[in-house]
């Protein structure tokens, strides 16, 4: 009956894992393809106000963002608690606004310019001055499409 | 010689090379878009010609320092503002039918008021100490007295709101007409045309 000793007594088989690799890599396809990297590190406190009216902005990559806001407690000792614009990923002041947008224009294909959207991520505890000011400057260098950012939520929430 | 078969490549680390990959990309990952008021600000012009507007067709919404809204001289709370301006724009206290004239408003015809919503402007102005949560709550607002026009409208002649549309309008597996559903959109936003001017 030796035929029957090798099979083991009641214990139970260790579970199969050799399709575990697939499960992970159909996850890691996943986020490949979903992600976007994140391009810049905030030095600004970013709480942006709420609104219910909004339109999406796809196409991110025909999206040049313009950050607003009071610098982060790190930077404060450096910066001031007065709100400073940041673009990329540095401070700047309302006049690099022009040099900017001319350097994100020329980034793009040229038959996709006309389509920039200029999207200001400002604080919500901001001063309309400055905001007003980065206006100015984005009529200057006729970039006029803009979109004010918001979380989607209830303005009773600002 | 016998020939010795190859051995198996141990794949057992292959899991864990994945999972690697898995956790910097969830990481770094960003699903969401962004969303919010988009606007077209007026291009610089050199030599301005001053249009003369009558004053009955435009309403000024004023933000000032401290975050009080001054409607046509008189201070509003936030949640009155979008009655309000529904009732500017929808007035219609143009004369007859033709240029001046507004068919389809619903508004009193009020003739101290604006005189078609082609012809009323919406006039935001703020000071530079306003903040900017105050000013996008009321650029919501103004915004949704708009929307609330043009559903209304909508519901008249299509029988669903345009919200609906601009949802369908965007929707890839909606299977309509497309062209036609552009055309009454194009319809509506030229009825009930989104004149807000932002003064500096």
């Amino acid at each position: 009956m030796s035929k029957f000793n090798k099979k083991n007594k009641g214990e139970i088989p260790a579970v199969n894992t050799a399709s575990l690799p697939d499960i992970v890599f159909m996850l890691l396809f996943f986020f490949m393809v979903a992600t976007v990297m994140r391009d810049n590190e905030l030095k600004i406190n970013n709480q942006l106000p709420a609104a219910d009216q909004v339109e999406k902005l796809d196409k991110k990559d025909l999206v040049m963002y313009i950050y607003a806001g009071k610098p982060n407690s790190g930077y404060q000792a450096q910066y001031g608690t007065e709100a400073r614009i940041q673009l990329n990923d540095k401070f700047s002041e309302v006049s690099d606004i022009p040099a900017f947008i001319y350097a994100e224009r020329e980034s793009k294909r040229e038959e996709v310019r006309p389509f920039l959207t200029t999207a200001l991520k400002v604080d919500k505890e901001t001063n309309m001055g400055i905001v007003g000011d980065i206006k100015q400057e984005l009529r200057k260098v006729n970039a006029l499409k803009i979109n004010y950012t918001t979380r989607i939520g209830d303005v009773s929430l600002n | 010689m016998a020939r010795r078969s190859s051995p198996e490549v141990n794949a057992g680390s292959m899991a864990d090379i994945a999972f690697l990959l898995l956790i910097f990309f969830l990481v770094t990952t960003t699903i969401e878009t962004d969303s919010g008021i988009s606007r077209k600000l007026p291009p610089i012009e050199e030599d301005q010609e001053d249009v003369i507007i009558k004053q009955r067709n435009i309403f000024t919404v004023l933000l000032n320092g401290k975050d009080q809204i001054l409607v046509e001289d008189e201070l509003m709370v936030l949640e009155d503002i979008r009655a309000a301006a529904i009732e500017f724009l929808d007035n219609g206290g143009g004369e007859g039918n033709g240029e001046d004239g507004c068919d389809y408003c619903k508004g009193d015809r009020d003739p101290s008021s604006s005189d078609n919503p082609d012809k009323a402007i919406i006039s935001l102005k703020n000071e530079r100490e306003t903040s900017y949560a105050a000013y996008i709550s009321v650029q919501n607002e103004l915004v949704a007295a708009y929307t609330h026009l043009r559903n209304v409208r909508a519901e008249d002649l299509y029988g669903e709101s345009y919200e609906e549309m601009m949802k369908n309008y965007k929707d890839v597996n909606w299977p309509g007409n497309k062209t036609t559903l552009k055309e009454k959109i194009n319809r509506l936003r030229k009825e009930y045309p989104q004149k807000l001017s932002e003064v500096q």
